[in-house]
């Protein structure tokens, strides 16, 4: 007589709310030499940034690559890029949330601790490229003795205004998210630990009155960083399109910029999450479907990036502006051919492959696409600030800029700095949102039934 | 002893603590709260709580940031009127930036701020009958009331499927 088999699943049992809780807070473990190892060459490049800077105040901007008139270079690109890359944390976390998309729930907590970092280093910038670092003060409006105020009219004003909102509201929708699991936290912790994470819980207990409450705000934060997120980088971009340069004064700007900055912040966050995903072995959690939709979303901001590179240039073409002409044939076909052809490989070429459902789910092929996701719109940026400035109206003026050691320091700095910070979240801080994880699964029920 | 304050039911299934939370209202009790590791829409629908207040705050946040904002651009413009690019002193579609920024600026820490009043938070101490298993993997239903509604309370736990059953 046979034996009865035992019936085989055809997928792994979901995890119980017991798992997750322990699952994920198990990140917060001591970390181990490889973790050490990655935040000693972390520290190293922040040195290297931090040098160059000490060298750029002790000389001046003069150590740049700066040539009149480009006086935007790397700093402003490297901005643009950091300000690019947040953005997807906030589609991830707000927008999706209130799509009701379920897969955003294992990935927007890193995703939206990746926004806080990617602005906190955007941040850095204007204040790099102002020389006199020690007046950066100035671009915020104070009372001072003159009376003196802003121009409120200058787009540069809008861009203060519009990242200082950014960083407050992206920094208080993580907190807030994190409550309910510092909770967990505090409730798993002893000593020095239990008390800091009382203190970052504000005493949380679940109650039906705290989730209540907590709903309905975090609905309503996500509410109000929808709108944000689409006029941050919108402002930013009228940074350019407000003014008369050839190649930045365009009405397509806003929605080019919004749709580049979900691209690259998409990217990011596939760099981000396939190390995270093996180092702290949460397959479980982060999910290969996970990596598909983000694929997918990175294929989509793609062509509508690409299609705005056509508009661009077929307008330049077509619209008939003698200027605007120049300006882009310059970029594709003069001095600066190389930044343009990087940037189209990686921005319209690349992202091609993530039509293939066998390259969406491969980690290492999306490893590799993410990482030239960040290079072509690093490029992105460069093309439009360097190439719009060195070909202007008067021949006499064209010019030809390249960013010099400094620059470069300061932009490894840069990476150095946000990798320290998301390295030092994800040991204090739980990486995978426990809640919205237990939230999203099937209930407990008596006799083994779920809801 | 000092008589107990409340009785702590400890349920490992949402089905079963729902099932306690029917029983306890079905008895006319007013006076329970519940713990759990995750908002869940079953027990939303048989607490029936009235829908939370928050969106006030958000409202008049809102409304206090774009007033704000508005009137910062105007009132700073005004007191030293520089014309820049040939436009009014008062220049009303810029200044809708700096009205939108801070309507979201303010709007977003209203509101967290009424979460926090409204829930109660930061709680230093202490919460009655709370268990650090509610944040993990236990739903906790905490009935108070007098010695006999308590004792009843006991009872429902119990035939609702309780794990434990404790006084605090």
């Amino acid at each position: 007589m046979a034996t009865l088999a035992t019936p085989v699943l055809d997928t792994p049992p979901p995890p119980t709310y017991g798992d997750v809780t322990h699952d994920i807070i198990q990140t917060l473990r001591p970390p181990g030499k490889k973790y050490f190892a990655g935040m000693a060459i972390v520290l190293v490049g922040l040195l290297f940034g931090a040098i160059s800077w000490g060298y750029q105040l002790r000389y001046g901007l003069g150590v740049t690559g700066y040539q009149p008139p480009i006086f935007w270079g790397s700093y402003i690109t490297t901005f643009v890029f950091w300000v690019g890359i947040a953005h997807s944390g906030t589609l991830i976390s707000a927008i999706l949330l209130l799509f009701r998309s379920g897969w955003r729930t294992s990935i927007y907590r890193a995703a939206e601790a990746m926004t806080v970092f990617a602005v906190m280093t955007a941040g850095l910038f204007p204040v790099l490229h102002l020389g006199r670092a020690w007046y950066a003060y100035w671009v915020f409006p104070y009372p001072n003795f003159r009376g003196l105020w802003s121009n409120f009219r200058s787009p540069l004003v809008w861009d203060v205004f519009a990242i200082s909102t950014y960083l407050t509201v992206s920094s208080t929708f993580l907190l807030m998210g994190l409550i309910p699991d510092v909770a967990a936290v505090r409730d798993r912790a002893a000593g020095w630990r239990k008390q800091l994470y009382g203190l970052v819980s504000f005493g949380w207990k679940g109650s039906d009155r705290e989730w209540r409450h907590f709903g309905k705000m975090y609905l309503y934060l996500a509410g109000f960083a929808t709108p944000l997120v689409l006029s941050v980088h919108s402002v930013v971009s009228w940074d350019f399109a407000m003014s008369i340069v050839p190649g930045w004064h365009a009405t397509i700007f806003a929605p080019y910029f919004v749709a580049g900055a979900i691209y690259s912040g998409c990217g990011m966050v596939i760099t981000i999450l396939v190390p995270l995903r093996k180092a702290f072995h949460l397959e479980r959690y982060i999910e290969v479907k996970h990596f598909d939709s983000l694929a997918k979303l990175c294929l989509l901001t793609a062509m509508i990036v690409t299609y705005a590179y056509a508009t661009e240039f077929f307008m330049a073409w077509y619209g008939g502006n003698t200027f605007e002409r120049a300006s882009f044939y310059n970029r594709a076909f003069g001095q600066y051919w190389w930044a343009t052809w990087i940037m189209l490989s990686c921005n319209a070429f690349l992202p091609q492959l993530l039509w293939f459902r066998r390259i969406r789910n491969s980690l290492t092929a999306l490893f590799v696409i993410s990482i030239g996701i960040n290079i072509g719109m690093w490029f992105e940026r460069f093309v439009i600030i360097v190439t719009g400035l060195s070909h202007e109206y008067e021949p006499w003026q064209w010019s030809y800029y390249v960013p010099r050691w400094p620059e470069l320091g300061i932009l490894v700095g840069s990476f150095c700095w946000f990798s320290m910070w998301f390295l030092l979240f994800i040991k204090f801080f739980p990486a995978v949102a426990i809640a919205e994880v237990k939230e999203g699964l099937p209930a407990p029920m008596q006799a083994g039934a779920h809801r | 002893m000092s008589a107990p304050a409340c009785v702590v039911g400890v349920f490992g299934q949402l089905d079963a603590a729902v099932a306690a939370l029917e029983a306890l209202k079905a008895q006319g009790y007013a006076n329970y709260r519940v713990y759990s590791p995750a908002p869940r829409p079953e027990l939303a629908e048989v607490l029936a709580r009235k829908e939370s207040p928050v969106r006030l705050f958000t409202l008049f946040g809102a409304l206090s940031g774009t007033a704000f904002g508005f009137f910062y651009a105007i009132a700073t413009s005004l007191d030293w009127p520089l014309v820049t690019g040939g436009k009014p002193i008062v220049s009303w579609p810029p200044f809708i930036v700096i009205g939108f920024e801070t309507t979201i600026l303010i709007g977003a820490l209203v509101t967290v701020a009424g979460m926090f009043l409204l829930a109660g938070l930061p709680k230093l101490g202490g919460a009655l009958g709370y268990d650090p298993r509610f944040s993990d993997d236990k739903i906790g239903v905490v009935a108070l009331g007098g010695p006999a509604q308590l004792a009843a309370a006991r009872e429902i736990f119990r035939a609702a499927g309780a794990e434990e059953v404790r006084d605090a």
